[in-house]
């Protein structure tokens, strides 16, 4: 059961919800749970076509030929594109939000298995699908770099030789940190630990795949493209840069989305052709893949090797951590990073400890896999950094023979320490750690658990009790340090109250399942006091929308919902001077409390936000610079991330016969600042707590010699179920962001990121009498056996 | 959503029109059961048949029965009433246990006994569990009617002793009064094939092992059983020795692959592992324990 205690009572509106914060039924369940939601797959235009794209099932190969007459002559089939058809249209090749290059079709050479070779347009999806085995396409296999510590090697072979002068596989070096100063602190330790760590590549997987509607108007030049985007704006833009489409005639309607993750986040290949598809038929082409295409060809994400070092002295006081990273970015590096980071910010690898020096190395390579690199709930490679901080700790606690609960609480920041500067630049804007860990531990019985492990160790059984404790930083970000592709960080919002009183706010944030048509809503009713059942709030439509980065990386709460609730403010205000022209007083007489606007001393005269809403559309006489009607609009460019925190402890019983790891107890403590709509922050949890248990346990996609995926569909990419997962137990702590307008911070990857260093770490404490100080994820049961045997596999590549 | 290639569809209502429906239809149409091992062959594209022969509206070829000493289970009986059977249960509770880790509710109110022995995979459960029974196929053809002892019926991954117009009727497993029966499997996820699986009946008479079956899935188990293993046992006194050790020769007479589910070494490790804790407890329950 949860431990979460209800935020205190806040007045109800006539529908039984809180005008403010609290918990209410989501919005937009009414229509999901009908099964009415509109998905992209959901339209129907009239005369629409349909897409499907030919996938190279090599590697690496060269093209020698494409020949597309038979399927040209399929009854049904309108056209075929190739890579050839768009390099006359300077659209073969497509920019990723990193700065590098993709195919959209392939030219010269196939680089991965699932990249995009040819495209049919035909009246039907299933004659698309038949057209595709009629296209016969003459490759050259190619060698192929399946391993990524073999990128660089003198003999590997060069991936891009599109890139004029490339001769290796080398992508970047990037560093951050104080290296000298973290080599001495570990010169002068007492112990040092170091360890191989390698988080695996994964897929977000969301529910829906990706795909799109593509409709160029020939007449108006209008192109208005349903699709699954994150990010509808971001989308536009680059739509606009790539296509030479001017952008005042681009739309770009994002409906509702069956999940992102950040699988959403980039362009792909598929949302392009159905542009051009478009474009060639003069009909509308929709493209949605498979979800084969989906896990073999979209956003992957993780594919890091980490060698991380932890010194401290003897009795368990850090000193230094240093990680060495080899990021495995596939065959174009297509992950979304704000551009001064192109490794994220895993840079945040130094936790929530406090010692001077740190010091990260990442150089990212090419391989013969499919791109991304940053999805899944990750918070911009911050999944990576607290995974790997929590498992050295750990291994710390092993060496030291210290318990790892002891060892955090010796370690963690203290609240005066805040705001924090972290040894690699970030601040902490605020915390109380200790709390936190102790709530998580006494809900736990974490000291009974001990005694319990003790008995059973005794009796030859296996239990292990895990511990993560992390810090994120999310909501991205300043503008003047973060951007994508050059379109800075900031949100736009815009309000408007109608003359009735009832309100529309329009964000830039798209939701994909998060519950933005609720919580914001609930902002808006908090600084307004407008009931969020009277709140409406529109978003995904770039014609109908302000600017703004688009969901991802825990942002939309951090930046969206700091414009909403200051474009409320703004309004309120605006509100305060015409309330002053009907109440005939000053604006300075009049004070607020929630929903109203009335005269200090004599509080039975006011008006109420639905009558100023009225007055600011009627005929009263307003004030000089005051012009009418009741809105506004701002936009927000946070002066910080914020920094959501919080202490997971995972209890597991492991069977050492077979392998098998039971998941008995997850105890989820977040501190994400005030909780909007506590029922939608323990959705998110829920959700991110369960992809936790499926990393730590069963997603993957390796590659074997030949680079084939081994993870395309979902016989062989393994997603958690209900069964694996417990009961969640989770708690709470309030610390407000002081720099954020209503101190929330973020929760919307908190459990994605923390989870999976909680049930790793409990796994090998349930398995450490066998010697074992480390495993790699995921812990199959082959794996675990194996790692008991002292001999445990490499996950990143085909068991053999 | 993944799309099949064109394919012609004929239901069949009796066995014997399902029959000519497969001639009239020629080699390249394919009985269709529960369909959740040929449909998501078609929608992949990794098998493209030119007509389906429906079996689902064939009563002959549904339910659970005794005739004689042999319980009698239609081919089209589905994994849930193979679940939830009370014959079957009384018998031979390696069924429902068996059932119980099979794919998951959704697969299992669909799919078939008689398509999972005729889908022939190298890890199809309710395959070790037949052998483990020495049960028998009763196939009907143009021809008319053969038995097949399950042991005999498979011809290797994904092959069997069928011709293209014959269909699997029933399968039949003699009972064995006194018979205890367990079923043990590790998969990676709950509705996941398993990694290794081992299903046994085993009779004890005075305290020795008078006869015993040992089934095991996705290993590589020639016919989904381990005679080497039961030859080990029977004759041997019921004891945790002889288990270990019979067990120990189904893991080493075994042929598994590595593949993402597991290493060769891990799966005989396992095979070795579930065949010793399911003889455990079929013994258990055949002493009446
Ligand atoms: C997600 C998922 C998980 C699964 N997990 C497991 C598992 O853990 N363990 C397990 O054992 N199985 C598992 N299965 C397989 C499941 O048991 C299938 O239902 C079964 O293997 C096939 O039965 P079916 O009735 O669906 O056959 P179908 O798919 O309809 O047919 C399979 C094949 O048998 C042929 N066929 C069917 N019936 C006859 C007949 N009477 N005569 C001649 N030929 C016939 C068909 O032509 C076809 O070639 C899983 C399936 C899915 C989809």
């Amino acid at each position: 059961m949860t431990a979460v205690e209800d935020t205190p009572s806040v007045p109800l509106s006539p529908a039984g919800n809180p005008i403010g914060f609290g918990r209410m039924p989501r919005k937009e369940d009414v229509r999901f749970l009908r099964g009415q939601g509109n998905y992209v797959d959901d339209l129907n235009l009239p005369g629409m076509l349909h897409g499907a794209v030919l996938r190279s099932p090599f590697a690496h190969a060269r093209i020698n030929s494409i020949d597309t007459s038979a399927a040209e002559a399929l009854p049904g089939v309108k056209a075929v594109i190739t890579g050839e058809t768009l390099a006359g249209l300077g659209l073969a090749w497509m920019p990723t939000l990193s700065y590098d290059t993709q195919a959209v079709l392939a030219t010269d050479k196939v680089r991965f298995q699932g990249q995009e070779v040819a495209f049919v347009i035909a009246e039907s999806r299933y004659i698309a699908r038949d057209a595709l085995e009629l296209i016969d396409v003459d490759y050259d296999p190619l060698p192929v770099v399946y391993d990524a510590k073999k990128a660089l090697d003198a003999d590997a072979p060069v991936i891009r030789d599109d890139k004029e002068g490339k001769t290796d596989n080398h992508i970047y070096d990037w560093e951050a940190g104080d290296k000298d100063k973290t080599e001495a602190a570990f010169a002068a330790a007492d112990v040092v630990v170091t360890e191989d760590i390698l988080y695996p590549r994964v897929h977000p997987a969301p529910m829906e795949t990706c795909g799109s509607v593509a409709h160029m108007d020939p007449v108006t030049g209008k192109l208005t493209l349903w699709t699954t985007t994150q990010a509808p704006h971001a989308h536009r833009t680059v739509y606009a840069l790539v296509a030479g489409l001017p952008e005042q005639k681009i739309q770009v309607i994002s409906p509702d989305i069956g999940g992102g993750f950040g699988n959403k986040v980039p362009i792909y290949p598929g949302y392009v052709l159905s542009i051009v598809g478009s474009i060639v038929t003069g009909k509308p082409v929709k493209w949605m893949e498979d979800r084969s295409e989906n896990l073999m060809s979209t956003g992957f994400a993780r594919d890091y090797h980490m060698k991380a070092s932890i010194a401290s002295t003897k009795d368990g006081k850090i000193l230094a951590v240093k990680v060495d990273v080899l990021a495995d970015h596939g065959a174009f590096n297509g992950t979304a990073q704000p551009t001064k980071y192109p490794a994220g910010f895993f840079h945040i690898f130094t936790g929530s400890y406090d010692y001077p020096a740190a010091y990260c190395n990442v150089k990212a390579v090419y391989t013969n896999k499919a791109p991304g690199g940053v999805a899944y709930a990750c918070s911009f490679r911050i999944t990576e950094a607290a995974y790997v901080i929590e498992r050295i700790v750990d291994c710390l606690a092993a060496e030291l023979k210290m318990d790892p609960a002891e060892l955090r609480l010796k370690n963690l920041l203290k609240p005066e320490q805040f705001p924090y500067t972290t040894p690699t630049g970030w601040e902490y804007d605020s915390g109380d750690y200790e709390k936190t860990m102790r709530v998580a531990m006494e809900m736990a019985g974490y000291e009974e658990l001990r005694k319990e492990q003790a008995e059973k160790r005794a009796r030859g059984e296996y239990m292990g009790i895990g511990i993560s404790f992390f810090t994120e930083g999310v909501g991205a970000g300043p503008r003047k340090h973060m951007d994508i592709l050059g379109l800075g960080m900031a949100d736009g919002c815009d309000l408007r109250v109608h003359p009735t009183g009832k309100a529309q706010v329009r964000l830039s944030v798209q939701t994909q399942g998060q519950g933005h048509e609720t919580t914001f809503a609930q902002i808006v009713a908090h600084e307004l006091g407008i009931p969020p059942e009277d709140i409406e709030v529109i978003h995904g439509d770039t014609d109908n929308t302000p600017f703004g980065l688009g969901t991802y990386g825990s942002r939309s709460t951090p930046v969206s919902g700091a414009a909403a609730a200051l474009v409320a403010r703004k309004v309120r205000d605006k509100a305060r001077l015409i309330a002053a022209a009907a109440l005939e007083c000053a604006p300075d007489d009049l004070e607020w409390e929630l929903g109203r606007w009335y005269v200090k001393g004599d509080p039975s005269r006011g008006r109420t936000i639905q009558e100023i809403a009225m007055d600011a559309h009627g005929p009263l006489e307003l004030p000089d610079g005051v012009e009418g009607h009741l809105d506004a609009q701002v936009v927000y460019n946070p002066p910080n991330l914020t920094y959501p925190y919080g202490c997971y402890i995972c209890v597991v019983d492991v069977d050492p016969g077979t392998g098998q790891v039971k998941v008995r107890r997850f105890i989820a403590v977040d501190d994400c600042g005030p909780r909007i709509n506590p029922t939608i922050v323990e959705g998110q949890v829920h959700g991110g707590l369960a992809d936790g248990v499926g990393m730590a346990l069963m997603e993957l996609i390796a590659f074997d010699e030949e680079g084939n995926n081994l993870g395309g569909s979902f016989m062989d990419y393994l997603l958690p179920t209900s069964m694996e997962c417990p009961d969640w137990e989770l708690g709470e702590t309030v610390t407000p962001s002081p720099h954020h307008p209503i101190g929330a911070k973020g929760v919307g990857e908190s459990a994605t990121v923390g989870s999976p260093a909680a049930v790793v770490n409990a796994v090998i404490d349930a398995i450490s009498p066998f010697g074992v100080r480390h495993a790699d994820m995921p812990l199959t049961p082959a794996n675990v056996w194996r790692a008991i045997q002292g001999s445990p596999v490499r996950t990143d590549i085909a068991v053999s | 959503m993944q799309t099949p290639a064109p394919v012609d569809y004929a239901k069949a209502t009796s066995v014997a029109h399902a029959i000519e429906l497969l001639q009239q239809l020629g080699d390249e149409a394919r009985p269709i059961a529960g369909g959740h091992s040929l449909l998501p062959m078609m929608k992949l594209r990794l098998a493209a048949p030119e007509a389906l022969v429906d079996l689902n509206d064939i009563p002959e070829l549904q339910g659970v029965r005794i005739e004689g000493d042999h319980i009698v289970v239609g081919a089209m009986t589905k994994h849930r009433d193979i679940l939830e059977s009370a014959i079957l249960h009384e018998h031979y509770p390696i069924f429902r246990e068996a059932e119980h880790v099979i794919a998951d509710p959704i697969v299992r109110n669909r799919g078939t006994i008689g398509g999972s022995a005729c889908q022939a995979d190298p890890a199809a459960d309710l395959s070790a569990v037949g052998s483990a029974l020495r049960g028998t196929a009763v196939i009907q053809g143009p021809g008319g009617t053969r038995e097949v002892p399950l042991r005999e019926f498979h011809d290797g991954p994904y092959m069997t002793v069928l011709e293209p117009t014959e269909v699997l009727v029933a399968l039949k497993y003699p009972i064995r009064p006194g018979a205890g029966s367990a079923y043990e499997k590790v998969e990676r996820r709950h509705g996941d094939w398993g990694v290794a699986t081992a299903g046994v009946f085993v009779v004890v008479r005075d305290g020795v092992v008078a006869d015993c079956g040992i089934g095991n899935a996705a290993v590589g188990a020639e016919h989904y059983c381990s005679p080497g293993a039961e030859d080990a046992l029977i004759g041997q006194p019921a004891t945790e020795e002889s288990f270990a050790a019979a067990a120990k020769v189904a893991g080493e007479q075994c042929n598994p692959s590595a593949d993402q589910r597991g290493p060769v070494d891990y799966k005989r490790h396992l095979t070795t592992e579930l065949t010793l804790r399911a003889l455990r407890r079929a013994a258990a329950a055949s002493q009446g324990a």
